[in-house]
């Protein structure tokens, strides 16, 4: 079953829910890093949750998703747990990678989420994988794989459409044009105007949908799921979006103004459009919207506890998962490094 | 059928066939052994998988697009979520179109999860020069390979050593890249029969000698072991295959220049910062006294390799090269 069944309240409010955690994270995740709590470099997705939660609602926890370095939405909305997650960007034991992965290698396989990859394009080859076991094995679950407008100018990308192409995989790339690619414009980038046009380069389906719009992503993504599962082979899905933030925080944005962002919160914003959606429906109120509102920001605070006061990651497992079988040489180096004098004469 | 030194039966093989018959044992072994590459269907460019997309099906052996950098990248989703991928990936040369994906996804991809998956992939690829096939086909690169964490590297030189580490590559947890060279593929040897393995990371002697440690790898072990047996009853030569490179069996190597105090590494690399440096490093780190001369190294002195025949023999390393360097150290 999809973790979403959006045809019904229930599942729209779920929807809706996903959406408001996602946003919640993000937020918290930027203060924390203003902060200057969370080391290295973050790359925040507000604005883009109802592709996230559109998508990975349509899938199950069977399937796999891969992601990219704007990872955090992806993750919430596959199912990972925003306190772990978020003890992942502290550096801590109990992240879901033992604090080694941080915010641009986040995963959990155990909820499908095979990896952040922020080197861009790296994604694709890797669901490409996730399709060959899933058809290797016959089974009953997908690969979908999350890239960026900017990455749809990588090699590796169009190696990956093309491979999964000619093998008939069960993948579903989803591309979240979100009109940037680092500092750059769309037009800076590409000479199309639509980048599910490439499709037809592949000869699989190629569709275009509004990434603000959180049922019509799901239901894109359901379509192209259930062709994956059929053996029709993979759907490249472009989902028109917008980032709030810079590409990474701390980015000055000189390439775009401020009016432009505003406009996008004020008139484009998914989470917004979709709950006034609902309340006009008759689905939801304002009073629930603000209740849900709270209670993901309450879920925040509770994971921002248990992110700060976890224990941090063990200093031994900087050595440790290079390899799965013993490392000699690993071993040998740090004893090296660590003789009080020269080795006169071991042998 | 013969038997080796432990009473195993034998049989003689081909280093190609040697390889062959790895693939085809542990696809027999084990459903979710898969190869895949280019014209992998049809035995590749040197026919090393002949037969195996008939006796297999197109399941088990599949060709792929030309798009090296997915063929890795996939390779890696695909071994992380429980296949156990054999990638053919043709000229090793040819790995610069996907060493991000072996860089920074097959060896990175379980450390950066915190352990989370095992990524059991093997990458195939045929190295070495001496067939005219110029700078892009002739190339040694395994350094490049060895020099990267969380992937091992394996460089057979004997046909005994090619199947039983095939064997273990396939089987083991972790990427490995398979170093091939192209121009020994007919050598061949005594091969233990059925199921035997050859431990990662373990090298062998395999010819015990007193005067002189020769560390070779591939083409120039043979040409070593060759020498070796030129100057049999003048000097007394110790020849190690290290067969894995990294990691490196330096015990192995270690306790035989205890022995000989004389070092000497044939490695087909270009010199520097290579594969010669990394043995004599480690001998020197922690085995300095046991020196009597100074190591010498014996490779391609850095330059492309040239597609003129006179030229390229020019550059390539000899068994006049080894023997000279031997003669050295005496």
């Amino acid at each position: 079953m999809t973790s979403i069944d959006m045809d019904t309240t229930a599942g729209r409010i779920a929807a809706l829910e996903k959406m408001l955690l996602a946003r919640a994270f993000e937020n918290t995740v930027q203060d924390q890093f203003a902060d200057g709590e969370i080391p290295g470099f973050v790359h925040l997705s507000q604005g883009q949750e109802a592709v996230a939660v559109g998508v990975c609602g349509a899938l199950t926890e069977d399937d796999y998703i891969t992601s990219t370095h704007r990872a955090h939405g992806h993750s919430i909305a596959k199912g990972l747990e925003p306190d772990r997650l978020l003890a992942e960007l502290y550096g801590k034991e109990a992240g879901q990678c033992r604090g080694k992965g941080g915010s641009m290698h986040v995963a959990d396989l155990d909820r499908g989420m095979l990896g952040a990859q922020p080197i861009v394009g790296g994604s694709a080859p890797l669901a490409v994988g996730a399709g060959i076991t899933a058809q290797y094995t016959d089974s009953d679950w997908i690969s979908l794989g999350f890239v960026g407008d900017g990455a749809t100018a990588e090699g590796q990308v169009h190696e990956a459409f093309n491979f999964a192409a000619t093998w008939q995989l069960p993948v579903v790339f989803v591309i979240e044009n979100n009109l940037y690619s680092e500092g750059m414009h769309f037009d800076e980038q590409h000479n199309i105007e639509d980048l599910a046009d490439m499709a037809a380069a592949y000869g699989v389906e190629g569709v275009i949908v509004d990434g603000q719009d959180v049922e019509a992503v799901h239901e894109t993504v359901t379509t192209a799921r259930n062709r994956a599962l059929d053996g029709g082979g993979p759907t490249i899905i472009e989902a028109k979006t917008y980032r709030y933030r810079g590409h990474f925080e701390g980015d000055q944005e000189p390439y775009r103004s401020a009016e432009e962002v505003e406009s996008w919160r004020n008139e484009r914003d998914p989470i917004t459009n979709f709950s006034e959606k609902l309340i006009e429906d008759g689905e939801l109120t304002e009073e629930k919207r603000d209740a849900l509102t709270a209670a993901a920001a309450e879920t925040m605070e509770e994971a921002l506890e248990f992110a700060r006061s976890t224990e941090e990651a063990d200093i031994e497992a900087a050595y440790e998962d290079v390899f799965v079988e013993p490392a000699p040489e690993i071993d040998r180096h740090r004893e090296r490094i660590a003789r009080e004098e020269p080795n006169w004469g071991v042998y | 059928m013969a038997q080796t030194d432990t009473g195993e039966a034998t049989e003689t093989k081909s280093i190609r066939e040697a390889i062959r018959e790895g693939l085809r044992e542990e696809l027999q072994a084990d459903e979710m052994v898969m190869l895949y590459g280019q014209d992998e269907e049809d035995g590749e460019s040197f026919e090393v998988t002949a037969g195996l997309y008939d006796e297999f099906g197109g399941r088990r052996v599949r060709n792929t697009p030309i798009s090296e950098a997915a063929q890795v990248g996939a390779a890696v989703g695909a071994a992380a979520t429980g296949l156990r991928p054999v990638v053919e990936l043709s000229f090793s040369d040819f790995i610069g179109v996907c060493f991000d994906q072996i860089m920074n996804q097959a060896g990175k991809t379980r450390y950066m999860f915190g352990g989370a998956s095992e990524v059991p992939l093997v990458l195939r690829a045929t190295e070495g020069g001496g067939l005219s096939a110029a700078a892009q086909h002739s190339g040694t690169v395994h350094t490049l390979v060895a020099h990267l964490p969380g992937i091992k590297t394996v460089a057979p030189a004997t046909p005994a050593a090619a199947k039983g580490l095939i064997k273990s590559s396939i089987r083991s947890p972790d990427p490995v890249m398979f170093f091939e060279n192209k121009t020994i593929y007919d050598e061949r040897g005594e091969v233990p029969t059925g199921d035997v393995t050859v431990a990662l990371g373990e090298a062998a002697i395999e010819r015990s000698g007193s005067d002189v440690t020769v560390v070779a790898t591939q083409r120039l072990f043979g040409e070593a072991m060759s020498v070796a047996r030129d100057l049999e009853g003048e000097v007394s030569i110790e020849v190690i295959d290290p067969r894995t490179l990294y990691p490196l069996d330096t015990e192995t190597i270690l306790e035989s220049v205890s022995k000989t105090g004389r070092l000497v590494i044939a490695d087909e690399s270009p010199m520097s910062y290579g594969f010669h440096a990394e043995v004599v490093a480690s001998v020197v780190e922690d085995g300095f006294f046991t020196l009597d001369a100074p190591p010498q190294r014996i490779g391609v002195p850095d330059t492309p390799l040239p597609f003129a025949p006179g030229l390229e023999q020019e550059v390539l390393p000899t068994d006049a090269d080894i023997e000279r360097a031997i003669n050295r150290v005496l």
